[in-house]
């Protein structure tokens, strides 16, 4: 017997000099790793999520016999999953590949002190110019740190069914419409006149898009320039009861990407809505059959980005020259156009928009709408630095829809703003 | 040779905790701690407020709410139609091996497929259930918005999923009780009903106790279905946290702005603290239950 206490002490002392062992590998480090150069066959990795349109190019530069290294993917089907590999991949210090795709949205939370210095900075006097300031603005720290470089931006233009337009007796040509899309006011009192005449249909797809739209025109509307969170100020405030004042007349009361929300695209749920060139193909598999899509050259209030990609260096990257070189040669003009043809991400490379409205490509879907000189317009229309993106920036959003969406139900607006008031706080 | 079956279960133990006791302990650990997001250490001890921060917040008192309703929900009806049709299974019908096999079926599918099949099923506005009710005059119901509805809603496709498998277990136990027992009681003037209250429910009671038990389990860790029937943008199971679930706080916290690990890491511990009080609640009424019976 007191062999055997013995003998479990042992295999109980192997097990915690396994567990101490484990520890000691997991406990992250944020020193830099030691470089190491790569060879025409050695591996540079890099991890994308749902299509940054990279397929082809990345089969073409490992078919070149003068390439300097190779190159292997990760395909990741969404932002989500990846931005929790990625957030706990950069705690353990080890783990990731040596170029990472990073959604916009979440990018000022990786600029904040602590996690910016996770990354390489990019910064390259000689590329600085080359995408659109807003694009490349917002992955740079206060300091100056560059961390991504841009993929692609989203420019917003609106999309409208010219059909129920006419059907409300609303002009429906492109140009026509335009002063409907002047400025919130006579697009909300235009969306008035546009449910009295056709009752079975609403204004716009989703109060949440629209709530995205107002907030991507806001100067700070949720941390100020020091990143203290204010979300009880007058350009919120402005937004939400707009938004919620609209909310039972013209809103289908549907949320985003829902099941309700597809079926409005086929059942003439709604006529207009906010978009950005990636929802191009999100209306055309959600409404095949569907005629009378047009896309107008107008925003209300201005203009606004929803959306765009950046390609980043983690520290942790032991090729983090070649990553570098690599990142920039896949957001360069060429390739940025042909990721826009193979995925339909529009470029936030300025040359790239350049050729592609040179092109002058137009889309039989949206009644041969000159797509490409679109976006470029609505590119140009968009202000850089608005909104202002604090560290909790896509946290708070993420709760102002989901206060929206209480109100979409049924909620009274002030409970709602009471408990978003309250979920932010906490955070 | 006493020592050879001490090194049989070492593997086992060995992997267990290495991948089960030392996260465990090293959640127990990280609760008491700060950790700025995206940070690469742990920071400060912080002493309990990371258990004081989950205990005030609101959005945990609903959670907890909503396990507790999607529970009672999910494992009482699921276990008592797992009876029903196990004593009903238990008899000569025709194609029985066929019969058997169909009510496995739903557990087989995976749970994800399960949850885009209710997701639209229950869509508030054009889904099939609500087009049915609608048809008949009554007014639609908010699969997603009213509280008690969602939870009907995510207590089916449990039930859906897990009633079958229960039944299968019941239906095992059943079979073993010896026929003596039912046709003594027949010979005393049982009837079909009476047998199955006096006969065969008692003798299958160790069964039914496992069967209760893991459906306890598994109903307060419940995540899968309420997180896919979720149309909430941020997974907050509903806008106003009307299915969020205690795992799917535990999950939510783990991406939230501030600390975020050991917040969740001291969730985690508060949802064990109630599970254990729960399965002792549950020893407790069962032991009753058996004395009473052996009295």
């Amino acid at each position: 017997m007191r062999k055997l206490t013995i003998r479990r002490g042992g295999a109980v002392g192997s097990a915690v000099a396994l567990v101490a062992a484990t520890a000691a590998a997991c406990g992250g480090g944020e020193s830099e790793a030691t470089q190491s150069e790569l060879g025409k066959d050695d591996v540079l990795t890099i991890t994308t999520f749902s299509d940054f349109g990279y397929d082809k190019l990345i089969d073409e530069w490992n078919a070149d016999p003068d390439r300097p290294f190779t190159v292997k993917m990760t395909k990741i089907a969404d932002w989500d999953p990846w931005k929790k590999t990625l957030t706990q991949d950069l705690q353990a210090g080890h783990g990731l590949t040596d170029i990472v795709a990073v959604e916009g949205d979440a990018m000022p939370a990786f600029l904040a002190d602590g996690a910016s210095d996770q990354f390489a900075d990019l910064s390259d006097p000689e590329l600085e110019d080359r995408w659109v300031d807003y694009a490349y603005q917002a992955a740079q720290t206060a300091d100056g740190k560059q961390i991504g470089y841009p993929t692609d931006a989203g420019p917003e233009a609106f999309c409208y069914r010219a059909d129920l337009f006419e059907k409300a007796g609303l002009p429906s040509d492109r140009e026509a419409v335009k002063p409907i899309f002047e400025s919130w006011d006579s697009y909300f009192a235009a969306g008035e006149e546009f449910v009295a005449k056709v009752p079975g249909s609403k204004w716009y797809d989703s109060s949440g898009s629209i709530a995205q739209a107002m907030l991507n025109q806001a100067e700070f509307p949720f941390q100020t320039e020091d990143n203290t969170v204010d979300v009880e100020n007058p350009e919120l405030e402005e937004v939400w009861n707009t938004v919620t004042e609209y909310s039972e007349t013209l809103s289908p009361q549907v949320v985003q990407w829902g099941e309700d929300w597809t079926a409005n695209f086929r059942n003439d749920g709604f006529a207009t809505m906010p978009c950005p060139g990636w929802m191009f193909s999100n209306i055309k598999s959600s409404a095949p059959k569907v005629e009378g899509w047009d896309i107008v050259d107008a925003f209300p209030g201005g203009g606004g980005n929803w959306g765009g990609s950046y390609l980043a260096v983690p520290m942790q990257s032991e090729h983090q020259e070649e990553a570098q070189e690599f990142a920039a040669w896949l957001t360069a003009a060429d390739q940025e156009v042909a990721a826009f043809d193979a995925a339909g991400n529009y470029p936030a490379n300025l040359e790239a928009q350049q050729v592609l409205a040179d092109r002058n490509e137009t889309d039989a879907y949206f009644n041969d709408a000159p797509t490409a000189e679109i976006l470029a317009s609505r590119a140009a229309a968009v202000e850089p630095g608005r909104p202002y993106k604090g560290d909790k920036y896509s946290d708070i959003l993420g709760l102002f829809q989901t206060a929206i969406q209480r109100v979409d139900e049924g909620s009274s607006p002030d409970d709602s703003w009471e408990t978003f008031v309250q979920a932010v706080g906490s955070l | 040779m006493r020592l050879s079956p001490y090194l049989y279960v070492v593997p086992f133990f060995a992997v267990f905790l290495v991948v089960g006791v030392y996260p465990m302990v090293y959640s127990g650990y990280l609760s008491f701690f700060s950790w700025p997001r995206y940070g690469p250490h742990h920071g400060d001890p912080v002493g309990f407020a990371n258990y004081a921060h989950v205990l005030q917040d609101p959005v945990f008192h609903k959670a907890f709410w909503n396990t507790i309703g999607i529970f009672l929900l999910s494992s009482v009806p699921q276990v008592i139609l797992a009876t029903v049709i196990a004593a009903m299974l238990d008899t000569q019908l025709r194609g029985r091996t066929w019969w058997r096999m169909s009510v496995l079926l739903p557990f087989v599918v995976s749970p994800a497929a399960t949850a885009l099949i209710f997701g639209s099923l229950f869509a508030d506005k054009t889904g099939l259930v609500n087009e049915v009710i609608h048809a008949v005059g009554l007014p639609k119901v908010g699969w997603h918005s009213d509280r008690l509805a969602s939870w009907t809603a995510i207590a089916s496709m449990v039930n859906y999923r897990w009633t079958g498998y229960n039944t299968l277990i019941i239906l095992a136990a059943l079979q073993a009780v010896s026929s003596h027992l039912y046709e003594a009681a027949a010979i005393d003037g049982a009837g079909r009903v009476k047998q199955f209250f006096h006969v065969a429910l008692p003798s299958i009671r160790p069964t039914m106790l496992f069967v209760i038990v893991t459906s306890t389990i598994g109903g307060l860790q419940i995540f899968t279905e309420p997180r896919l029937f979720d149309t909430n943008l941020q997974f907050q199971g509903g806008a106003d946290y009307q299915y969020q679930t205690l795992t799917m706080y535990v999950f939510n916290t783990s991406n939230s702005a501030t600390d975020p690990y050991p917040r969740a890491a001291a969730a985690t511990w508060i949802i064990v603290l109630i599970i254990i009080t729960i399965a002792l609640l549950n020893f407790a009424v069962t032991r009753m239950i058996q004395r009473r019976s052996e009295r």
